[in-house]
């Protein structure tokens, strides 16, 4: 029984990441959605219409964290300051003030009460992508809306997860009347029209962002179900489990510990899809209305104005370069992923590395 | 002159040389045995014979007939495939196109080298078929592959690589999906129609009882290279090299111990089946039953091994999972005079402590995405939950060091190591210690040796009579290889068609079977 000495122990995730790094556009996009995506956390940092730091008349001020009323700054008004104002600015310029201002002047929602252009606006130095319709700067709209795009998939996709995980479990573990009665729900569940729940829900109740992601939620975890079932039907049957049952293990602790762990596959392969999926989801209500509640930057409802708008070429240019970029680095992630888990790459990589 | 000489094959996958330096040659009507273990390039050798193997590099010399294989253009290799190489593989149901009949596979074969038309072609295809033995050919030349039994698809396919009159057939464990008592009718099937056609055989498996009753020449292959060849008995009775030597004093050894007294385990009219839907509109409305076990009664001694043997869809897996409480049976089964039946799960959980169990193949036995100090200490966690993490590590230790797995000595730098990182005889040994560690009255064998290779086997059917004598374990023996029982059973039980037909010690059953059946299992060999 001769054996090759092999090196330190590699868990079957740990080779899996080996290959996934191996696949170079789906490492990548990796990257470069995480780098966008952690940017965009910090949205309020590179383009708000607030400074970040201020120094007025000898004080320190931190208007990102404080409303600061225009009196702050020798105004009239006990109003909150708008630092776009010309007034302010050139109070703030005076000698000994000074603030700093962040990359990109304006927050999703500010509107340059003092530009000098109509709206919208092509791009210019002021407004590097130009505004929409109502004078918002594109970029700042743009950078917000890919954030709430983003979280809205990845709490969705979390969501359908679990749910998804745990029906699947139950289904296919315990198999027959179970398994039977649990799959003609999700039929019947499964033949509920979406977009008509949805247009119902948005009349019966206000809109936000919380009852999109219930919604979306709802219909969204059935196709992870479907997997992880099929994976426990097929693992239940398998001589690890019998051996795990032999030894009187729990129930729960076989289907998670024994049975979930490689059941997980296909799942980590279909989250980066799922995600795609319900950025889509939440950019196509937008775009008709249904979505999210106005005020809330969105990518959907810039292409709605980009089609009001289509002489205004920049609105829709923008927003579908960033919904095509985001949709592509998701999918070359997903592809990747697939890659890396795929049993039968497993084996020939495996072969490979024995080789070696 | 010979028919096909092969020399100095070299195979790379990629840099790896997988076969280095190989020399042999056929005569015609000759059979020739290549023989070694899984992983030794003796599949890869023979289906270089063609050029088979897209990845492989392949320098050297295979003449066929005097003409070069290797620099051969691709249509005289088309013509060479088929027509004068014809090939079988080990399992038939995989090497036949599930969803063309198997006489429209045939037919197939001989409109492309014989340029017969479909009528003729048809007929002959039958012909072809009724020369290997598959009752009513004219019929069954419209079968399926699927409906077809293992034996008639193995026929099948050798009427498919003769169909064309080829002037050497290579067959690739030609009967090792089989069960034994169709082996031998296979193998005298081939011998048969060599001596009608003149074809020569080369044949390759790693069944030396295969190449002594069939070859006339073997050669042995040891990772790649080629390490002894010559007359079947020469090197059968006076093997030079270690390896063969090896290879040959690899048959199961008896070394076991006496059988105590008493009952550790008893079943009483143990019934086992399983619903099946019926065809047809009484599927709607109703189940069949399908019979895997009647009627099973035996007692197991401490220390004692009870062989059950039979062939596949005999029920002895089911017998195996029934005895486990894995499946839903009828009748009594006691562990120490503890029935199954009626116990709380409490009460069921310290049952199974006491009976423990080792699957056929390790790889699906053993999570693969849990350590084997995970593994190992499993049971532990279950049945001795007040022990440390310290604690549970040292009898982890332990329970390897009794299956004797170990690197360079040493068992802690293993305890963080995932199956996949272990042969297959290590794996064996891991699902040992499994079951081992919960200190288990009965071991419950199921098929334990059967995927390994024959030198591995043998020193895990030592190690399982070692643990015997050291901890009085017991027994039940599930397998289909004869030679395993031989080496480990006190009593045997055959099966066939969910009935036990002969029950008794291993001498009575082997030196005076009663059974007809037993007769025919043990002349299969």
């Amino acid at each position: 029984m001769t054996e090759a000495v092999s090196h330190s122990p590699q868990s079957p995730a740990r080779r899996a990441w080996r290959r996934f790094r191996a696949h170079r556009p789906g490492y990548w996009s990796l990257l470069i959605f995480c780098v966008l995506f952690v940017l965009s956390l910090g949205a309020e940092l590179l383009s708000n219409d607030k400074p970040i730091i201020v120094r007025y008349a000898g004080h320190w001020y931190f208007p990102i964290f404080h409303v600061l009323p225009e009196t702050t700054f020798d105004g009239d008004f006990h109003t909150p300051t708008d630092y776009l104002d010309p007034f302010i600015r050139a109070q703030l310029a005076k000698p000994s003030n000074f603030a700093i201002f962040p990359p990109n002047p304006y927050h999703h929602d500010s509107i340059n009460y003092f530009a000098t252009d109509p709206n919208p606006a092509r791009p210019t130095r002021a407004n590097l992508l130009g505004t929409d319709d109502r004078g918002r700067d594109l970029l700042a709209c743009l950078l917000y809306g890919f954030r709430i795009s983003v979280l809205f998939a990845l709490v969705v996709t979390a969501l359908c997860a679990l749910m998804g995980i745990l029906y699947g479990a139950i289904q296919g573990f315990f198999a027959n009347w179970t398994d039977i009665a649990m799959e003609r729900f999700v039929e019947i569940w499964n033949s509920m029209p979406q977009l008509y729940m949805l247009i119902i829900f948005s009349a019966l109740f206000a809109p936000s962002i919380s009852l999109l992601v219930i919604i979306i939620a709802a219909f969204g975890w059935m196709s992870i179900a479907a997997y992880v079932r099929a994976e426990f039907l097929r693992n239940r049957t398998l001589d690890y489990v019998r051996a795990a049952r032999a030894l009187g293990q729990r129930r729960r602790v076989i289907i998670f510990r024994h049975i979930l762990p490689n059941a997980l596959t296909p799942i980590i392969t279909l989250i980066p899809f799922e995600m795609a999926g319900a950025i889509g989801a939440l950019t196509s209500l937008d775009f008709l209305g249904l979505g999210a509640p106005p005020g809330t930057p969105s990518l959907g409802e810039l292409l709605a104005q980009g089609k009001a708008n289509l002489d205004a070429w920049w609105i829709s240019l923008a927003t579908f370069t960033v919904l095509v970029g985001t949709l592509l680095l998701l999918t070359l992630i997903g592809d990747a992923l697939r890659d890396a888990l795929d049993p039968r790459k497993a084996i020939v990589t495996k072969a490979a590395g024995d080789a070696a | 002159m010979s028919l096909l000489s092969v020399r100095d094959l070299d195979i790379h996958f990629g840099t790896r040389r997988v076969v280095e330096k190989v020399s042999f040659s056929i005569k015609a009507g000759e059979k020739l045995a290549l023989v070694g273990e899984s992983g030794s390039g003796k599949t890869v050798t023979a289906l270089s014979m063609m050029r088979l193997v897209e990845s492989a590099r392949l320098s050297g010399e295979i003449l066929f007939e005097g003409r070069d294989v290797l620099s051969m253009p691709p249509d005289a290799l088309r013509d060479l495939r088929g027509s004068k190489i014809a090939m079988i593989f080990q399992e038939p149901m995989t090497a036949l196109n599930p969803v063309m009949t198997i006489g429209d596979q045939i037919v197939e074969s001989l409109q492309l080298h014989k340029g017969l038309n479909r009528k003729d072609a048809r007929m002959q295809a039958i012909a072809a078929l009724k020369r290997v033995g598959v009752a009513e050919a004219a019929r069954r030349v419209g079968s399926y592959p699927h409906q077809l039994s293992g034996g008639q698809r193995q026929r099948a396919m050798i009427a498919m690589a003769l169909a064309c009159g080829p002037q050497l057939l290579i067959a690739d464990e030609p009967t090792t999906a089989l069960d034994v008592t169709i082996r031998h009718q296979i193998l005298d099937l081939l011998d048969q129609l060599r001596r009608e056609t003149g074809m020569a055989i080369l044949i390759i498996t790693h069944d030396l009882n295969l190449v002594r009753r069939f070859a006339d020449r073997v050669a042995v292959m040891e990772r790649g290279v080629l390490v002894e060849q010559g007359a079947t008995a020469t090197v059968m009775n006076d093997p030079q090299h270690a390896y063969t030597r090896k290879l040959i004093a690899s048959r199961p050894q008896r070394d076991v111990g006496l059988a105590g007294e008493g009952c550790v385990l008893e079943a009483q009219s143990v019934h086992v089946d399983y619903p099946v839907a019926r065809p047809g509109l009484r599927g709607w409305v109703s189940k069949g039953r399908f019979t895997a076990v009647q009627a099973a009664n035996f007692k197991l001694a401490p220390g004692e091994t009870l062989g059950v043997i039979g062939e596949s869809g005999s029920g002895k897996t089911s017998l195996a999972l029934a005895l486990l409480d894995l499946t839903p049976s009828s009748g009594d089964i006691l562990i120490n005079g503890a029935n199954w039946k009626g116990q709380s799960r409490a009460q069921k959980r310290d049952l199974r402590r006491r009976l423990q169990v080792v699957f056929q193949d390790p790889l699906s036995s053993l999570s693969p995405r849990l350590t084997v100090e995970q593994i190992v200490g499993e049971g532990l966690e279950v049945h001795e939950k007040s022990l440390t993490l310290a604690q549970r590590r040292e009898r982890v230790i332990g329970a390897l060091h009794d299956v004797g797995l170990s690197e360079n000595g040493l068992i802690e730098p293993l305890l963080a190591r995932y199956p996949h990182e272990f042969s297959g005889g290590q794996r064996q040994r891991i699902a040992i210690a499994r079951a081992l560690i919960v200190k288990p009255t009965v071991v419950v064998l199921d098929e334990p040796t059967s995927a390994l290779d024959v030198t591995i086997q043998q020193q895990v059917l030592q190690l399982l009579a070692e643990l015997q004598r050291k901890y009085r374990l017991s027994y039940v023996l599930v397998t289909h290889d004869i030679e395993v029982v031989r080496a480990m059973a006190h009593r045997v039980m055959v099966m066939k068609d969910s009935r036990i037909v002969e029950a008794g010690t291993l001498e009575k059953v082997l030196n005076e079977p009663e059974s007809d059946y037993t007769r025919e299992l043990l002349n299969a060999i």
